[in-house]
């Protein structure tokens, strides 16, 4: 059966991540296809979502506006598969903390039990590429591109850390959902995306 | 995947080092390109002061540009316009948690070193300040920070891109809460984008050599934008902006975005119309939630137009003949 894929398009580079999603389900010889959604009704819809970089506190509150936050937090809690990327991976966690700004409250789905922290590299100057693995997952080299990125100091007892950077923890998965703290989608390397894909085939099928 | 049409990997902002004995990379243009790209479909406003940035930031904006004065005060004050002061940043940095720009003048390498060294997440070598080299624009493959730059045509816009800039936003004019000339701009763009398009596709090698002649840049880029029909850095709208359906109009010409100036914070209504504009941004294509947007705001409440023919200083015109 046909596997319908999502990529949240309320704001950030929705359309990189078409583009990764459609180049994996090619290269897996799947039957699916990949669209950009928004409204609750579209979201409803889908077997798998990607959540794109951007930035948090805009899609947090503009997708609080039209309802599709809780929409989202339905899905992913009933077992819908995601891929959260830097932007996407600070929505799907349960707190956040600002490197400098300290505490802050931003609309979130609330749904990883991860300690994370926002701008935690610093700001965009300090933003770089560096070659990372995720094992566990069959990724042995990938390149990572950090943008303003966060970075996770603990997770709960049920999530799986994927990849660390020196000390921080920088991708993390429970169950049907995935969070990176870097940009797949900047790269050609699909091989993130197709894991993804992957994923919720299997989930789904 | 993003373009990396006529990056240079050898600049000089490029820095390879050690972070904790790994190595790593600051500066690329996947990296520089992919800050504007964080961007996409939101709204980049024009604040002086931290109350104002919070305000952006609660709206949903996905950066603030601090300035000294708003676009249409600078046009009241006259004289000299410069960066802003690194005091007021730094406060505006340590408040907020999206990306803090701050523009300097054309040409003024020192005043974007200064803004790269205060750590602004992108610097904005704008028209709204008083150029300092009417000839020469930075050369921004020299500096670690991603620089945006305003364009008036296609021509203008690689210009930009080949000294360097790692996003464009298509010039209006400033200051004046008058959209026409934002939606002349990216009209012209859109227009000259569908040309070289239709010649590279029709294989007429001739003719684009003969179009970067005329845009005054290096055969390479105009062909590799050719070919990808688009720029190949984001491109957002600029200049004039001033209510919920301006930003939904250019969003519609294929804008990635918009930066309001004066638009918001000129205007008695701030608050609502910051709220306003973000939304109307992210929901273009829905008219509903357009006229949702439209309606929180109070025309009576916008900030005075001006005729763009009457003007006695046209930014729009700084550094563009370069």
């Amino acid at each position: 059966m046909s596997l319908n894929f999502g990529v949240l398009s309320i704001q950030g580079d929705v359309l990189e991540n078409i583009f990764s999603v459609k180049a994996a389900i090619d290269a897996l010889d799947i039957d699916g296809t990949v669209v950009g959604v928004r409204t609750p009704d579209e979201i409803s819809k889908v077997d798998g979502l990607v959540i794109p970089g951007g930035e948090s506190t805009t899609i947090g509150q503009l997708s609080m506006v039209n309802g599709s936050l809780t929409v989202l937090k339905d899905k992913i809690e009933q077992g819908m598969p995601v891929l959260g990327i830097c932007a996407g991976m600070i929505m799907l966690s349960k707190t956040v903390q600002d490197k400098v700004v300290g505490k802050i409250n931003q609309p979130l789905l609330d749904i990883l039990d991860i300690k994370l922290e926002r701008n935690s590299f610093g700001r965009q100057r300090e933003s770089f590429e560096s070659d990372i693995s995720l094992n566990s997952i069959g990724i042995p080299s990938f390149n990572g591109v950090f943008i303003r990125a966060p970075s996770i100091s603990d997770v709960g007892s049920d999530v799986e850390i994927l990849s660390k950077f020196n000390e921080k923890i920088i991708a993390v998965k429970k169950n049907n959902i995935i969070g990176v703290a870097f940009h797949p989608e900047l790269t050609s390397d699909i091989s993130l995306h197709k894991y993804f894909v992957n994923l919720t085939n299997t989930l789904k099928n | 995947m993003l373009p990396l049409s006529g990056e240079r990997i050898n600049a000089k902002g490029i820095i390879s080092e050690k972070l904790d004995s790994i190595d790593t990379l600051r500066g690329s243009s996947t990296l520089k390109r992919g800050f504007a790209h964080m961007q996409k479909n939101g709204v980049v406003m024009d604040v002086t002061n931290v109350e104002q940035a919070l305000i952006a930031q609660e709206a949903g904006a996905v950066s603030v540009m601090v300035l000294d004065k708003l676009p249409s005060e600078v046009r009241k004050a006259g004289g000299v316009a410069r960066t802003a002061s690194i005091k007021i940043i730094e406060e505006i940095m340590d408040s907020v948690t999206i990306p803090v720009m701050a523009k300097c003048r054309i040409g003024h390498v020192h005043e974007a070193l200064v803004l790269q060294e205060t750590d602004v997440d992108m610097i904005d070598e704008s028209e709204v300040l008083t150029p300092a080299d009417e000839l020469r624009h930075i050369w921004k493959w020299d500096l670690t920070t991603p620089v945006v730059n305003g364009a008036r045509s296609l021509a203008e816009a690689l210009r930009r891109v080949e000294e360097g800039a790692s996003m464009i936003r298509t010039k209006g004019e400033p200051g004046t809460g008058n959209v026409a000339e934002a939606i002349t701009h990216i009209k012209k763009v859109n227009d000259e984008l569908r040309t070289i398009k239709s010649i590279y596709d029709s294989g007429d090698n001739q003719d684009l050599v003969r179009i970067a002649r005329e845009f005054k840049v290096s055969y390479d880029i105009v062909e590799q934008t050719a070919k990808l029909g688009r720029l190949p850095v984001v491109n957002f709208a600029a200049g004039g902006i001033a209510t919920p359906a301006d930003a939904a109009y250019l969003m519609s010409l294929g804008c990635d975005g918009i930066f309001v100036g004066s638009g918001i914070f000129s205007a008695d209504d701030a608050q609502e119309r910051a709220n306003a504009i973000v939304l109307a941004t992210t929901f273009w294509n829905e008219s509903d939630k357009v006229k949702e947007a439209q309606k929180m705001i109070d025309e009576r409440q916008s900030i005075h137009g001006l005729d763009v023919k009457t003007l006695e200083l046209r930014m729009q015109d700084r550094g563009g003949s370069a």
